[in-house]
């Protein structure tokens, strides 16, 4: 928990110059420092586990915020449905077919190897 | 309640109430319950997703009662603070999954990246070429990572991380209704390309999903996500600079 609070205070500081929004950093500093200690601390898993148990709800006020734009959305709604649709299409796709692709490859090359 | 004048008495609760934030905060979490159980009831139907119903639920709510945005984000923003730390908290199923990552971590690089680079730039070249505006083509970019990312990449790169935020969410609804679909039509049948293609292309929305096809399935979904909102927070402006540049 203090070990969380702490990153994130972290993260903020170092967002201002990064390019890079500042939770992330906070996770790529979060997840080197589980490396480097080589365990979950009991109270970071549970704090963690409860905040990702519930991470839907965060959602939720950002998402009502889709109300300011509900005009403009309705001008360009064959684009971005339409964009939605194909782009999540193809991004499955890509991704499932060159995953499998690269595991057979990789799972090869080692059977070779003995 | 005052006896002579029940209406008065019932408006200066009202009016007492919607300017404290202990209404906005009271109902969003009202609703985000009642939307959840409903999604469980229903057999955890994707199209049912508690996030979407809550949104559309609230947002009628507040139309009906003639209330704006701002007056209920001053209610709702204690929650929606919590998505820092939260992301931040991703780093602890990613460490569980280390092992995984050790031993794949070079084909799950390149899946991860070629999916990113194919999300943002095809979502952004169609809605371009259907005349999107550019405010538009940068909220929607960032449409496959897990939202409070997309909306820190959103702000970053000019877009309006509330419509971000919306775009992610349907994104995510969609491509756990579709995912598994598309998946077995172009034949893949390895969970853990299965899993990683979810969790890239519908974040936490169709991580849920692929961990009802298998626990391996999860797993890589979840590390999908996380490495898709690490990889995307770097690619997406370089993507955006290009495709404006030319």
């Amino acid at each position: 928990m203090l070990l969380l609070c702490q990153l994130v205070g972290e993260a903020l500081v170092v967002v201002t110059g990064a390019p890079v929004p500042g939770p992330v950093i906070g996770m790529a500093l979060l997840f080197i420092g589980l490396v480097l200690r080589g365990g979950i601390p009991d109270g970071l898993g549970h704090v963690a586990d409860g905040l990702l148990a519930h991470l839907s709800l965060l959602f939720v006020p950002a998402g009502v915020g889709v109300m300011v734009h509900l005009a403009m959305l309705r001008e360009e709604l064959l684009a971005v449905t339409v964009a939605l649709v194909v782009s999540t299409l193809l991004t499955l796709a890509t991704t499932g077919l060159l995953m499998t692709a690269l595991i057979r490859w990789l799972e090869g090359s080692r059977q070779e190897e003995r | 309640m005052d006896s002579k004048l029940p209406l008065g008495g019932l408006d200066a609760l009202w009016v007492y109430l919607s300017t404290s934030p202990l209404l906005h905060l009271t109902l969003t979490l009202l609703v985000y319950l009642i939307a959840d159980a409903l999604f469980q009831r229903s057999g955890r139907k994707a199209l049912l997703n508690p996030v979407l119903v809550s949104i559309l639920t609230l947002v009628g709510l507040l139309m009906a009662t003639g209330t704006d945005y701002h007056t209920y984000f001053d209610g709702a923003q204690f929650i929606h603070f919590l998505l820092g730390p939260a992301t931040v908290a991703l780093a602890v199923p990613l460490y569980r999954h280390l092992g995984l990552i050790r031993r794949l971590w070079l084909p799950i690089l390149i899946a991860i990246a070629a999916g990113a680079l194919v999300s943002a730039t095809s979502a952004v070249l169609i809605a371009d070429g259907l005349g999107a505006s550019q405010q538009t083509l940068v909220s929607l970019a960032p449409k496959s990572v897990t939202t409070p990312v997309a909306m820190g990449i959103a702000e970053k790169v000019g877009g309006l991380p509330s419509l971000t935020a919306a775009l992610v969410v349907l994104t995510g609804v969609l491509g756990a209704v579709i995912g598994p679909a598309v998946l077995s039509a172009v034949r893949v049948r390895d969970d853990r390309a299965r899993g990683l293609a979810m969790g890239v292309s519908a974040h936490g929305i169709g991580t849920a999903r692929a961990l009802q096809i298998s626990g391996e399935a999860g797993a890589f979904a979840a590390l999908g996500m996380g490495l898709m909102a690490l990889t995307s927070s770097v690619i997406l402006p370089l993507v955006l600079r290009w495709v404006f540049s030319a």
